[in-house]
């Protein structure tokens, strides 16, 4: 769909900023590596025999980092359509928002959405999960909790999502909605055919960002006892009795995925600058 | 006469002030089908805003405009149906940069059922070849010159087949060399018997081709006649004033 500019004095030039942009993250992350190493006992007198015993314990026995691979599910799960409804969510309510400005006004409408914004970005999203469970849907006990904890999280970032949208919309020309509505298109045409499709292009790197933020905040998930990537560490804990490595583990996992996410992220910026249309 | 316009008002509330900046001052005037119309006058004495009136882009505060006998400005009247009829094309363009070169064309036609998309693909290509760029039907806009952009946002206004072209300074925008082609494009245009209202600083081409020119100063039509009449016979001392401001150079 998007045609490709094939300047390549341009892309090796990227290519070559990338690399070294990616480097100096690597080494970063190395010195972190080798801190949590040291920290899990790595370096420490009773050698790497004892870390590789306790590694043992903590992950290999009984299959233990299942546990792990099972939470990572739970969370990836949980964030992944967390963040679709927060998109779903977000382009409704920053639509209304917009058309209220714009000329097409339901009050009620733009009422109930400023509300919604204010209320869910003015309380902590864990104590929003927490009301869902145990208010909400206190008598609903056969629901997966996994789905109230998506419901949760993505009516949350809903609210995030909205500011994303309204930004990407108002960052449009004024000139495109008048060009389309000269043409005799409706106002709810115009956005649809003209404004959204651009203002979504532009936001495309912040819900990937809004991806890893919820990634992250799903880590509370565990107080309404889903077992998602962080309770898997704690339950690893609780069985072994070890601190630092389950807990650690857990670190590094989120870790390797938030680098690899924003690494995407950069590079799809990069494309899209480049085939940047308009 | 295809627009009558009677006694249009036109102000701007000001942010934070209680008085209104009146931009129109009671404009009375019309088109015939088939009449080029230009309006000349000086930098801010309304004509884009009388322009922008005629197909409700600005709300007019007082007067009536009728298309075809119908008050637009009534509360009745669909004004999507009346932008149809009535094409704009803007100083900057305004292609869709999501879309390539044909869809600009063929959006519009398809989503009034004017055409199917089919027939609106054919009419795209007629258009195209019309203003000379067919060779760039599946071009993104931003990889056209601006020469080229605007000839394709004139092929995207004509593609819902209006009655009315409005053009408010088409070529304002453009750099030098590029004029030449869409001057071109619109000369074609005029000769083939479209109704135009052509806002523009280019003197040479509004004598050119209009059958009219309306002098617009402070909001009020202050001189009205025919190229001859406006350019060789100036009689009001303010378009005489303008008139040697932009005509000397
Ligand atoms: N949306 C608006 N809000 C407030 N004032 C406006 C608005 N649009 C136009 N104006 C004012 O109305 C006056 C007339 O503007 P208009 O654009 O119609 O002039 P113009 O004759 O087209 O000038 P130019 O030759 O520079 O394009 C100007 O003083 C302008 O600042
Ligand atoms: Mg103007």
């Amino acid at each position: 769909m998007i045609t490709r500019n094939n300047n390549n004095n341009l892309q090796d030039l990227q290519k070559r900023y990338g690399m070294a942009r990616g480097d100096i993250v690597l080494a970063v992350c190395a010195v972190i590596l080798l801190f949590l190493l040291y920290r899990s006992g790595f370096f420490t007198a009773e050698s790497w025999a004892d870390f590789a015993r306790r590694f043992e314990q903590n992950f290999i026995r009984e299959s233990r980092y299942m546990m792990l691979v099972n939470g990572l599910k739970a969370t990836i799960f949980m964030t992944f359509f967390s963040t679709l409804l927060g998109i779903a969510v977000g382009l409704i309510l920053s639509v209304i928002r917009v058309a209220h400005k714009g000329g097409v006004r339901i009050p009620f409408l733009n009422w109930l959405a400023n509300c919604y914004i204010t209320v869910l970005r003015g309380t902590p999203v864990m104590v929003q999960l927490l009301i869902w469970n145990f208010t909400i849907f206190a008598s609903a006990r056969t629901l997966n909790l996994q789905y109230i904890a998506i419901l949760a999280f993505g009516l949350n970032s809903g609210a995030y999502i909205a500011e994303i949208f309204r930004g990407g919309i108002e960052s449009i020309d004024g000139g495109q909605m008048e060009a389309a509505r000269s043409l005799g298109l409706s106002y709810g045409k115009s956005m649809r055919f003209v404004i959204l499709p651009q203002a979504v292009r532009n936001v495309i790197p912040m819900l990937f960002n809004e991806f890893i933020a919820l990634l992250k905040e799903t880590s509370v998930a565990g107080y309404i006892g889903i077992d998602d990537l962080t309770r898997a560490g704690q339950d690893i804990q609780s069985l072994t009795m070890e601190h630092s490595q389950p807990l650690i583990m857990v670190a590094l996992i989120y870790l390797a995925i938030v680098l690899l996410l924003s690494h995407l992220i950069k590079r799809l910026e990069n494309w899209l600058s480049r085939s940047k249309r308009g | 006469m295809i627009i009558e316009i009677e006694n249009l008002h036109k102000s701007f509330k000001l942010n934070g002030r209680k008085d209104e900046l009146h931009v129109l001052n009671g404009i009375t005037t019309g088109i015939n089908k088939g009449e080029r119309v230009s309006v000349i006058g000086p930098s801010g004495s309304g004509k884009s805003t009388f322009l922008r009136c005629i197909n409700r882009m600005e709300e007019p505060t007082s007067g009536s405009i009728k298309f075809n006998g119908q008050d637009i400005t009534s509360e009745t009247c669909d004004i999507n149906e009346i932008r149809r009829h009535i094409g704009m094309v803007f100083q900057h363009f305004y292609l869709f940069p999501n879309l390539t070169v044909r869809e600009n064309l063929t959006l519009a036609p398809v989503q009034h059922k004017i055409y199917t998309p089919k027939e609106a693909d054919d009419r795209a290509k007629e258009l195209l070849s019309r203003v000379g760029l067919l060779d760039k039907i599946d071009e993104w806009p931003d990889r056209l010159s601006g020469g080229q952009k605007q000839r394709v946002a004139i092929a995207r206004a004509l593609a819902v087949n209006p009655d009315v072209l409005l053009f408010d300074e088409p070529t304002s925008a453009l750099d030098p060399e590029m004029i030449g082609e869409v001057l071109e494009v619109m000369k074609e245009l005029a000769d083939s018997g479209m109704t135009m209202y052509l806002v523009t600083h280019e003197m040479g081409f509004a004598k050119e081709i209009s059958d009219r020119i309306l002098f617009i100063d402070k909001g009020v039509i202050s001189e009205e006649g025919t190229p001859s009449d406006i350019f060789d016979n100036p009689k009001q001392p303010r378009t005489i004033e303008f008139l040697s401001k932009v005509l000397r150079r």
